[in-house]
Order: C-alpha cells, then sequence, then structure tokens
C-alpha cells in the first residue's frame, strides 16, 4: 500500500497583484514615457499576472536625477537614522513575508516552500544585518569615516528576484547611497512590491527607484554618466559588456556571475548526507543557482553506490506546482530558459554522456524540465563546460584528491564548490586547493547576509554580504 | 661617456628578467635609453610580445609555490631583498638619478624610501589574512570562515614618473599575498628596474615570481591585457586612452583592474594595492557531534 501526497496549495488570497505598475521614479508610479508596457507571466501557468512599464533611457535618466537628488540628504543623515529606515523595512518585509512569498512563487515559478523558507528569510535577514552597520561603518576596517559613492545602479536576474534585491540596496542604503535597481524582465512583481515596503517605511522619496525593463533599460543604467556605481548579478557574457561598458570611467563595479561548481564525494564522505548535498547543490530552485553544484565530482569507488542512492533520492523529487507546499521543483522561469536547458541537455546526449531521468509526469502548460543526470561525463563536453542553470545535474569521476582538485578547477568559473568528506585534514587541504569564492564542506547552497560571496576569475568580482559587502559600496 | 681616466670602464648589458633568468628579448631588439640631459646611458632590452608571453608562463609557474609558501617565509624573503637593496644603495643611487634627473640627495631619499616600502611591505604578509578575513557569525549551526587568497598572475605597468620608488610601490604589494607579476618598467626609465632583477634574483625569491620587462608600455601591456592566462592588472604606468582600451581587453576574462590614479609615492600607501590582488574565499562547514 502507498500513500500519496494530498494536494496542499497556498492560498493566492494574500496577495493583491494590480493588473498594471508603472516605474518607480522618486518616490511615486509613474508610467514610462513613452508608454512602453510588457506583460510579466506566471511561468508554471502561462497566465499573464499583470502588464509592468518598460523604461526608456529618458526614464532611466529621471530616474539617476531622482537618486542624485535624494543622495545629499540621505549620505548626510546620521547612519543611525539610516539605520532606523533599514530596521523599518526590515520589520515590514517579516510582516508581509507570506504575500510576497506567494508573489515571488507566482512570478518565478520556485515552489512556495523555498519562497517561503529560504528567501525570504533571508531577504529581511539582509536587511537587519546591514541596518547594523550603517551607524558602524567607521569601525568595517576602511579607515574612518568612509564616504558612499552616490548613485548605485544596480541589475538584479530573476533565479531570486527579491533576495538579490535585498543583497544590492540593503548595503547601498546602510552605506548611504542612493539606488536605481532594476528587477529582470521576467521577474519584476516582488520589486514593485518592494517599493511600496519603501512608501510604508517612510523611506525619502528618490532614495530607492526601482525601473522595470529589458536590457536595453540595463545598458542605458550602466553607461549613464552619473552613476557612480554598478552593481550587477547575471550572466557572465553580460558582465564582460558591462566591464567594457565601464572601462575608462570613474564607477566602481561588482559583478556576481555564472558558476560551474565542482561537488566533490570523498569515498569516507556519510553517503546519505551527500546524497541530500547533491540534491540540494543542483535541484534547489529548479538549478536556477549560479553557484549551483553542477559538476557531481564522486570517487570512482564508491560511483556505484552514491548513483544508486541518488537516483533512488531523485525518484522521490516532486515537480510541479509552486503553490503546493510539497512541492520540491518548480517551473523552469520562462519559454526561453527552457528552451536552452533543452539545448544543452540535447548537446549532453549527442556528445555521448548517458541521460536519466525519473519518471514524473509534468504539467501540461508552464515551462517544466525533469530532473537530469548525465553520466560518462567528460571534461570536454559542453554539459560539464557550460553554465547550464537548470536542473541538469554532470557526473564525473576521479581517483586522487590531486585529480579531483585539478577537474574542480578545470573551469574558467570560480565561484563556489563542495567538499564531501569525514576527514578534516583532506577537507581543509581541499578547501585551500579549490579556486573558488565559496566553499561547501558537508553542506552546500548555505547563504547568510553575514558571510561573504562571490567568485574567482569569470565569475566576477566583489564579494556580497559581510563586512566584505560593504568594500563595493564605499569610497576605499 | 668614459673620459680619458686612464681607465676605460666596463658597461653593462642590460637583460630582460623572465622565469629567474636574465635573456635578451627573443626579438634581438634594444633601443637606447637617455638621462635627463640626453646622454646616452645604455641599450635596454626591448620586449616583444613573444617575451611577455613567455613571462606570463613564468610567472604562472611559479604562481603554485609561491602562493603556496607560508606567510613567514614570503614576508622573510621580502625583507632579504631590502637587505640586498641595502647593501647597493650607492648603486641605485646613481641609477636612479640619472633616470630621472635628480640630485644626489632627492635619488638618495627616494632609494631609501623604497627600501623601507619592501621592510613595510614584508610585514604585511602574515597580518593580511587578520584585517581581511575572519569568522562570519552565520545564523546556524556552521563553522563560517572567510580568508584573503591571491588571485594569480597580475600584469603590473610600473609607474613612468618613478623609476624605482614607484617600481617597488607596485610590485610588493601584489607579490607579498602570494601573487607572481609580470612588470613592465618604466619606458624611459628601465635601468633601476632591470637593476632591481638582479637583486631579486639573489634574494630567495623563487624564479618567475617577479618578471621585469624593458620596452614599449603600450606595446607589452596590450597582450598582457588580453591575454587569458594573467587574472589582473595595475594600470600605474598607463595614460588615460591606454589605461581605456587595456581595461576594455582586461574585460575579456573578468581580470581585476586597478585604474591608474595621481599618486604620491612618498605617501603612506595604505592597503589598497595589497587589497585589490586578493581575494575572498568563504568556506563553511556544520558544527555538531
Amino acid at each position: 500500500m502507498t500513500f500519496d501526497y494530498a494536494p496542499a496549495p497556498e492560498s493566492r488570497a494574500v496577495v493583491d497583484i494590480a493588473p498594471s505598475y508603472g516605474l518607480f521614479i522618486d518616490g511615486e508610479f509613474a508610467p514610462a514615457s513613452d508608454g512602453k508596457v510588457f506583460k510579466t507571466v506566471s511561468p508554471s501557468s502561462e497566465e499573464v499576472l499583470s502588464e509592468v512599464a518598460q523604461a526608456s533611457a529618458d526614464d532611466v535618466d529621471r530616474a539617476v536625477k531622482a537618486a542624485r537628488k535624494a543622495f545629499e540628504k540621505w549620505s548626510a543623515l546620521p547612519g543611525a537614522e539610516r539605520a532606523k529606515y533599514l530596521f523599518r523595512i526590515a520589520r515590514l518585509l517579516q510582516e508581509r513575508s507570506r504575500e510576497l512569498a506567494v508573489l515571488e512563487s507566482l512570478d518565478n515559478g520556485k515552489p512556495i516552500r523555498e519562497s517561503r523558507d529560504a528567501d525570504l528569510p533571508l531577504v529581511a535577514a539582509h536587511f537587519f544585518y546591514y541596518a547594523g552597520w550603517a551607524d558602524k561603518l567607521d569601525h568595517a576596517g576602511y579607515g574612518a569615516n568612509p564616504r558612499p559613492l552616490g548613485v548605485a545602479g544596480q541589475i538584479i536576474p530573476w533565479n531570486f528576484p527579491l533576495l538579490m534585491l535585498a543583497w544590492k540596496i540593503a548595503p547601498a542604503l546602510a552605506t548611504g547611497n542612493t539606488v536605481v535597481l532594476k528587477p529582470a524582465e521576467t521577474t519584476p512583481l516582488s520589486a514593485l512590491f518592494f517599493a511600496d515596503i519603501c512608501r510604508q517605511a517612510g523611506l525619502p522619496k528618490g532614495v530607492v527607484n526601482i525601473l522595470t525593463g529589458e536590457g536595453s533599460t540595463g545598458a542605458a543604467l550602466v553607461a549613464h554618466p552619473d552613476v557612480n556605481k554598478v552593481a550587477f548579478t547575471g550572466s557572465t557574457e553580460v558582465g564582460k559588456a558591462i566591464a567594457r561598458t565601464v572601462a575608462g570611467t570613474d564607477k566602481k563595479v561588482t559583478l556576481e556571475l555564472g558558476g560551474k561548481a565542482a561537488n566533490i564525494v570523498f569515498d569516507d564522505a556519510p553517503l546519505d548526507q551527500a546524497v541530500e548535498g547533491i540534491v540540494n547543490g543542483i535541484f534547489f530552485n529548479q538549478g536556477h543557482v549560479c553557484c549551483a553544484g553542477s559538476r557531481l565530482l564522486v570517487q570512482e569507488s564508491v560511483q556505484d553506490e552514491l548513483l544508486d542512492a541518488l537516483k533512488r533520492r531523485m525518484r522521490t523529487l516532486r515537480v510541479g506546482d509552486p503553490l503546493d507546499k510539497n512541492t520540491d521543483i518548480g517551473a523552469i522561469n520562462s519559454a526561453e530558459q527552457l528552451a536552452r536547458i533543452t539545448a544543452l541537455a540535447d548537446a549532453g546526449e549527442a556528445e555521448g554522456a548517458e541521460r536519466w531521468s525519473p519518471s514524473c509526469e509534468l504539467p501540461t502548460t508552464g515551462y517544466w524540465f525533469a530532473p537530469t543526470l548525465f553520466t560518462g561525463v567528460t571534461q570536454a563536453h559542453r554539459i560539464a563546460r557550460e553554465e547550464i542553470f537548470g536542473p541538469v545535474l554532470s557526473v564525473l569521476t576521479f581517483r586522487t584528491p590531486a585529480e579531483a582538485v585539478e577537474k574542480a578547477n578545470n573551469t574558467p568559473y570560480g565561484l563556489s564548490a563542495g567538499i564531501w568528506t569525514e576527514k578534516g585534514s583532506r577537507m581543509l587541504w581541499m578547501a585551500n586547493k579549490l579556486r573558488a569564492g565559496v566553499i561547501w564542506s558537508n553542506t552546500f547552497n548555505k547563504f547568510d547576509p553575514a558571510s561573504p560571496f562571490g567568485g574567482y576569475q569569470e565569475s566576477g568580482y566583489g564579494r556580497e554580504g559581510g563586512r566584505h559587502g560593504l568594500e563595493a559600496y564605499l569610497n576605499v | 661617456m668614459s673620459e680619458l681616466t686612464g681607465r676605460l670602464s666596463v658597461f653593462k648589458t642590460y637583460k630582460l628578467y623572465v622565469g629567474g633568468k636574465f635573456p635578451r628579448s627573443e626579438s634581438g631588439r634594444v633601443y637606447e635609453v637617455i638621462d635627463s640631459k640626453g646622454t646616452w646611458l645604455a641599450n635596454a632590452p626591448l620586449a616583444s610580445r613573444k617575451d611577455a608571453r613567455d613571462a606570463v608562463v613564468a610567472a604562472r609557474k611559479a604562481f603554485g609555490g609561491w602562493s603556496g609558501a607560508t606567510a613567514y617565509n614570503r614576508g622573510q624573503i621580502l625583507y632579504r631583498i631590502a637587505e640586498m637593496l641595502e647593501g647597493r644603495r650607492d648603486q641605485f643611487v646613481a641609477e636612479v638619478a640619472a633616470a630621472e634627473g635628480l640630485s644626489k640627495a632627492k635619488a638618495t631619499a627616494q632609494v631609501d624610501a623604497a627600501i623601507d616600502r619592501w621592510v613595510w611591505y614584508a610585514g604585511w604578509s602574515d597580518k593580511v589574512a587578520q584585517i581581511a578575513g575572519g569568522a562570519n557569525p552565520v545564523a546556524g549551526p556552521y563553522f563560517n570562515l572567510s580568508s584573503p587568497e591571491p588571485t594569480g598572475v597580475v600584469a603590473v605597468l610600473a609607474p613612468q614618473d618613478s623609476s624605482f620608488l614607484g617600481l617597488v610601490s607596485v610590485i610588493a604589494p601584489a607579490i607579498v599575498t602570494g601573487n607572481t607579476v609580470v612588470v613592465a618598467a618604466a619606458e624611459n626609465a628601465p635601468l633601476p628596474a632591470l637593476s632591481l632583477a638582479e637583486v631579486l634574483a639573489t634574494s630567495d625569491l623563487p624564479g618567475g615570481v617577479v618578471n621585469i620587462l624593458s620596452g614599449r608600455t603600450a606595446e607589452l601591456a596590450a597582450p598582457l591585457a588580453a591575454h587569458q592566462d594573467v587574472n589582473a592588472l595595475d594600470l600605474a604606468g598607463a595614460d588615460d586612452a591606454l589605461a581605456k582600451d587595456l581595461e576594455t581587453a582586461a574585460a575579456d576574462n573578468l581580470k581585476r583592474v586597478l585604474r591608474p590614479s595621481a599618486a604620491n609615492w612618498t605617501a603612506d600607501p595604505g592597503t589598497g594595492r595589497l587589497l585589490t590582488f586578493l581575494e575572498t574565499k568563504t568556506v563553511w562547514h556544520p558544527m555538531g557531534v
């Protein structure tokens, strides 16, 4: 006799989405100057959720001017006063976290279990953490009285819309900068709801401005001559374009880009825990994670045992309605992203790797991709080299720790890595040798506002989080 | 040149410094180095793109060992460089005076400041991790530690206006933390840099940690900025137009770029240059029994 899960949907009634939204500039919502709009859809149902404004270069200019004007007073506020605004925002986020979690799952497609239990708590935690820095900047290790940079242009991706907003806005405001933030084209809604939280918090006008739009809006923001700081999270390709745009200017830049993390499992690892870590590493957030553990490096002697356990675990993953509390894997964020994942997975098969997925029924509307495992992968395969940004795991093997290091480091990226071993000296040796900004040992995909996050090499530059994250917004 | 003093002086053939060796430029080219009054001083090797690439290979080869050395050991070696320089102080005073057209007193001040700067940076080797890293109090049962690590191979365009103090001020902060460097010496005043190589070679500094090229800055900088195996770029010696081109080229593999800025090389250098060429690595581990 088998027991099945009954549907356990979260109610949509807690969130009230307006049919259309304007741009949030200087504390007011206003339509785009040329009246252009675009629709945002729910990736799990393809339902149109709302219509948002497409900001033009003129709108970017208006927003930057508003931020510039607000900068003078905002940066002159005593840190303790700025801190209180950030604390207010943190509290409002906590109060409205259920509403925001449902909204995020609707607009992004991620399971409510993750938006409710991972994203929203971290969002509030980031504002709490950086609120506390606002009046202690003299003690941050950047000299006495470090100064803000001015207007920060911030561009964030669609994988963690509200969390990335928090990572960007909290340290910027704490240090006295004002911001113009562009959320991703496919996930604009939570940033617009955040504008309302700024209003409720009584944040001075112009300190936070939200511009919805596509790549051209972001490009105009990066290139705007009166932007002092550019912060970007997204693809390495766009990161390079931004680095070229700001060349020869005084703009300070931080980039959080792609990754192709190795998750390394030694033969002495606690295999059940490793399996959980592997699943969390690659299937968390549908694999839409720049630090996802997308290359499993398993020691040859435990390969069969580990893969059997992993497949057994993958058969229990529930794919489906993001608003169902039992859902593990939600919808792929967009048709375009689904096409990209599909093409790379097909390339994996074409290049000779063996593809496996548990049998699972995918919904007929929306964008879905079954959790997928590739074995027999070599380092030359595209699925071992290119970031897939989806629930696709490539399995490679190794015999010695040195070989594991070499294979793990054989990538232009360097964002994160995982190590699974019970032997402390080996763990520390590996952590030392791996060229990556975040190393998770016997765990994976852990985040905290107090912990710096960011990459080596082509995973970008600068760190977000912790004391290190302040540097990006200070004139040091 | 030589006066009729009864003894003809022995000229020095200046050479590049790559991988701990002193090659001539593979191109076979040299260029005339003159002093501030236009008097010929020496022929310096006119390094080529191939020399620049060879230097990157040498720097990469040296990176593992140098970055893996203990901080204490790196500090000892930097201090040893200061010791060696002290013994050759008069030579560098003469070379800096000729290169920059300075009085002996002013050149002496530059050289003394440069020696003291090596000593200052030597002391940073085993302290920088403590000011740039530390434990992070995360909200969960995890041990979470951030520590700085060298970013890799750094291409350095030495300042054009300070042939020795400026040079030392850009090399020392990059290598003390474990990076290895390829340096394009000041274009018109490369001789102190090439002589520094002789000091580095006798200071226990592993070959390849510092590689010094003389030649046309723009010509050497272009392949270094575009090189896929260079991790960072110090543009101290570039003018604004060149700096923009190089920063654009550096975007191809997202090199860390330190932009040029008006520098007073005699001022307290602070930690800016040290921290620019560091990455922060954060390690998480669960705690429990």
